[in-house]
């Protein structure tokens, strides 16, 4: 129900503006002011969320240690898993951004006959992760072809090795193929487990099929059917300069691929997929443990109804007396 | 131990989840699931709400009147006062890679303890109240209203997790189920749903410094008889001093250490220890609790309960304070302490008085790990040990969730339990350390009423205890925290009978040959030592 109830909602976006191009003509609408529209949500909704959580102070440093702390010089301290400084708080964030590094350590847990419990490294949700975050940011970054005149080289290289394979023409980038594999892993691993499938909300599948249809259209129309890719470009700088011109005979396709870009845009503060920005700010990764070492100070904390000792001994005076236990007042 | 429980049907789990979306299956209150609430006399001593007679197996709870609006108010406000709650509600992709990683889920299979899902218990009332797409699209996007019986469901599984934080070290945003289940628990504590094996210790703690409610005559008492022992076994009068001012060092422990076997026996480890080495430190009748149930109610009463250590540390006027073995104790030693109640400018840097080592990862909280103290003892060659007393023992270690998860103090009892015994063996990789195991009884749940869910909750960890005592015969389980002293006793009992429990500084106080001491046939347990081959006692 819920997945075809995303499902339902992507179509949708998708024939939106093929109506609006095909019917109505409606080709500033969808490639102007849409995407104008759809980038002001996603900053200003991103910069809301993120200055939102940053609002709310971290009130006791609660790193997650995940190897040996600092303690005496001769034991070796584990920099990356436990770090006790800023240091290796960086490397920390780094291993956990760019390479997923708490995925890696996926396990899967069986329960065999005996009861015998067996771990096993599970590491196809980490390479289907990385797989896809990485591919995603590489074809962003081939996109900006489009919206620069000359192409940056650093362009031009990464198209140059996402396309080494040399196939076809034109010439297929390696990380569309693993886009869109990797998603579809996602997908079948969500609905085929059952635990996962429990779990998941009509936006888990949403964001899926949504980030699916970008990625098909887009390979839709630069291998089976060429859109007026002078055209885009033409757009795509006017957008950038604020001098926005929409050229005839670009094709319907684009503005599909276009809109789905914009829902996403749109969609992204909203949705889960702000963990982006959060995992910067999850406080069990990156605060360093030196917790013993340098005071954290909670800018709420507030004083409390203590059990003083003075109460203390006023009830168990006697008591103490005739134990021995030495006491303030005779 | 629980007859009744079958071991064959105990594992006998269905990992499936059911048929029904998770918003439309209520939890069923099972003896052997849930723990009875508190009673009202101890929430009246701590002046905290709606204190009543109730049972969570009844339909009416008799929650305040204006219930709804005090949840959804505490939970704005610490929506404001915590990122971590903030940004853990927003967060989560629901991938799935904590699911398997709780040792509930593994040893029950209820879906509800899988962490994804015990976070978006709440995460679903936040989303209903406090996001947009959540107030327009309601249960299309995961939200729904907050009724009474989602405190039901909220009661049952907030008390179901012992906030050991292991799927927070598999969770690709370092998401902490121990931090979403605090919060729940604060927010049930507003209604008054609490649980007496909680609120018992923390009210006991408050008015007579410890959870046990030892008054400070009968506690000398418990040490005198300890004390009687260790002039059997060992042949050496001890006489450690209490609430003595002017000590250089205070010493702290969970009570009950002093209290029960087998934390008795670490107890008399640590009598020994500090006898033999000659330094000048104290006990506290008032601050007779090195742990603090506090951090299974909310941040205010961890606070509460704390401030007694430095407070006493104040008034006694030592320069440093020493720490006993315990786990939750050290996660709010470690990370909550000196934000709470600090500054400690009263007292000094912890110099270790023997080797003159300084503990500069204390420098600030001046609260030194008897771990660490000791370890470094060892380095330095302080101590006399003969481990081949320890002979009778295969031991294996028990990483504790807290020191692991909260601290990293793994290579420093690791070192210890290598001097002082000949035959160690470490449990599967992925069942140590930082990923190690709860004993399932900890955060407040280690009574007989949550039997079932112990046993269950334990089997991942009796489950590596079992796989070491088959190929190396293991038959002694070390670990360095008082509630799995007691709990995992209890597990072993149930799963292998033929493993017993220990601190490690029970194991030091066996391997330390002393000043005085006679010809040692007795452990500390009182079990004969065996003689080993060219003793020149033979």
């Amino acid at each position: 129900m819920k997945l075809l109830f995303a499902f339902i909602s992507v179509v949708m976006l998708a024939i939106i503006p093929s109506i609006g191009i095909g019917y109505a003509g409606m080709q500033y609408v969808f490639g102007v002011v849409v995407p104008y529209v759809a980038v002001a949500v996603f900053v200003a909704g991103f910069a809301y969320r993120v200055l939102n959580w940053a609002k709310s102070p971290v009130p006791f440093r609660i790193p997650t240690t995940c190897g040996q702390e600092k303690s005496l010089p001769w034991i070796r301290q584990n920099k990356l898993d436990n770090p006790s400084g800023t240091p290796g708080v960086v490397g920390r964030m780094a291993l956990e951004i760019l390479f997923f590094r708490s995925l890696f350590r996926n396990t899967r847990t069986e329960l065999r006959k005996g009861p015998m419990l067996a771990y096993g490294s599970s590491g196809w949700l980490w390479l289907a992760a990385i797989t896809f975050h990485w591919s995603f940011l590489v074809i962003l970054v081939r996109h900006f072809r489009l919206f620069s005149q000359p192409v940056p080289p650093f362009v031009n290289v990464l198209e140059g090795l996402d396309g080494f394979l040399q196939i076809g023409v034109p010439t297929l980038y390696i990380t569309d193929i693993l886009l869109l594999a990797a998603l579809l892993y996602l997908f079948i691993r969500r609905v085929a487990i059952p635990q996962v499938r429990y779990v998941s909300l009509v936006s888990d599948y949403f964001t899926l099929f949504l980030i699916f249809g970008i990625g098909l259209t887009g390979v839709l129309m630069r291998y089976f059917y060429r859109v007026n890719v002078v055209g885009v470009k033409e757009l795509a700088m006017g957008l950038i300069a604020l001098r926005p011109v929409v050229p005839s005979g670009i094709g319907g396709l684009f503005f599909v691929h276009l809109f789905l870009i914009s829902s996403l845009f749109a969609y992204f503060p909203f949705s889960k997929l702000m963990h982006m920005g959060g995992v910067f700010l999850s406080p069990t990764r990156n605060l360093a443990n030196n917790n013993r070492m340098k005071r954290h100070i909670n800018p709420w904390n507030y004083p409390v109804h203590v059990h003083t000792y003075a109460e203390y001994e006023d009830e168990f005076r006697d008591k103490m007396k005739a134990a021995g236990i030495p006491v303030e007042k005779e | 131990m629980p007859d009744e429980l079958k071991r064959k049907e105990l594992v006998d789990i269905e990992y499936r989840p059911p048929k029904k979306d998770w918003m439309d299956v209520a939890p069923r209150f099972r003896h052997g699931t849930y723990i009875y609430p508190a009673k009202p006399k101890n929430l009246k001593y701590l002046d905290m709400p709606n204190p009543r007679e109730w049972g969570p197996a009844e339909a009416d709870w008799k929650l305040p009147d204006n219930w709804k609006e005090i949840v959804l108010n505490g939970m704005r406000e610490r929506l404001d006062r915590y990122r971590s709650f903030k940004v853990f509600m927003d967060i989560c992709v629901r991938c799935g890679a904590c699911a398997d990683k709780c040792h509930f889920f593994i040893g029950g299979g209820d879906p509800k303890n899988m962490p994804v899902l015990r976070a978006e218990l709440i995460r679903s009332v936040y989303r209903g109240n406090f996001t947009k797409a959540g107030r327009i699209l309601g249960r299309l996007n995961g939200a729904r209203e907050l009724t009474k019986d989602v405190i039901k469901e909220w009661f049952y599984y907030f008390y179901q997790c012992t906030e050991c934080r292991r799927c927070s070290v598999f969770c690709p945003y370092g998401i902490d189920t121990a931090e979403i289940t605090m919060m729940g628990r604060e927010l049930l504590n507003l209604l008054g749903c609490n649980v007496n094996w909680v609120m018992e210790p923390v009210a006991n703690c408050y008015r007579t410094g410890n959870h046990l409610g030892i008054q400070p005559h009968a506690l000398m008492d418990m040490f005198g008889m300890m004390l009687d022992d260790i002039k059997d076994r060992v042949g050496i009068k001890i006489e450690p001093s209490f609430n003595r001012k002017g000590a250089e060092i205070l010493f702290v422990t969970p009570s009950a250490d002093y209290f029960a076997e087998p934390g008795i026996y670490t107890c008399m480890g640590y009598l020994l220890l500090l006898h033999e080495l000659g330094l000048d430190y104290t006990w506290s009748t008032y601050a007779s609790e090195g742990g603090n149930f506090g951090l299974f109610t909310s941040h205010e009463m961890i606070k509460r309960l704390n401030a007694k250590i430095y407070a006493e540390a104040r008034r006694l006027g030592v320069k440093w304070i020493l720490g006993g073995e315990c786990g939750h104790m050290w996660r709010v030693i470690h990370q909550y302490m000196d934000t709470m109640n600090g500054p400690a400018d009263f007292l000094e840097e912890p110099v270790s008085p023997i080797t003159g080592t300084r503990f500069e990862n204390a420098k600030s909280t001046k609260m030194v790990h008897i771990a660490e103290f000791t370890a470094d003892l060892i380095k330095n060659d302080k101590l006399k040990l003969d481990p081949s007393r320890n002979d009778d023992l295969r031991v294996t270690f028990h990483d504790s969730c807290n020191p692991s998860r909260a601290m990293g103090i793994l290579e420093e009892p690791r070192y210890i339990i290598k001097h002082v015994c000949n035959n160690f063996y470490e449990m599967p990789e992925n069942t140590i350390r930082e990923q190690t195991f709860c004993c399932a009884g900890g955060a407040g749940l280690g009574t007989d009423e949550m039997m079932e869910m112990r046993m269950r909750g334990g089997l991942p960890r009796a489950n590596a205890v079992q796989y070491v005592h088959d190929r190396h015969g293991v038959n002694r389980l070390t670990c360095m925290c008082a509630i799995d002293r007691a709990t995992l006793t209890t597990l072993m009992e149930y799963w292998v009978p033929e493993v017993k429990v220990t601190g490690v500084h029970e194991l030091v106080g066996n391997a330390l040959v002393m000043k005085g001491e006679k010809e040692r046939v007795l452990t500390l347990r009182g079990d004969p030592i065996k003689e080993t081959e060219g003793d020149e006692h033979v």
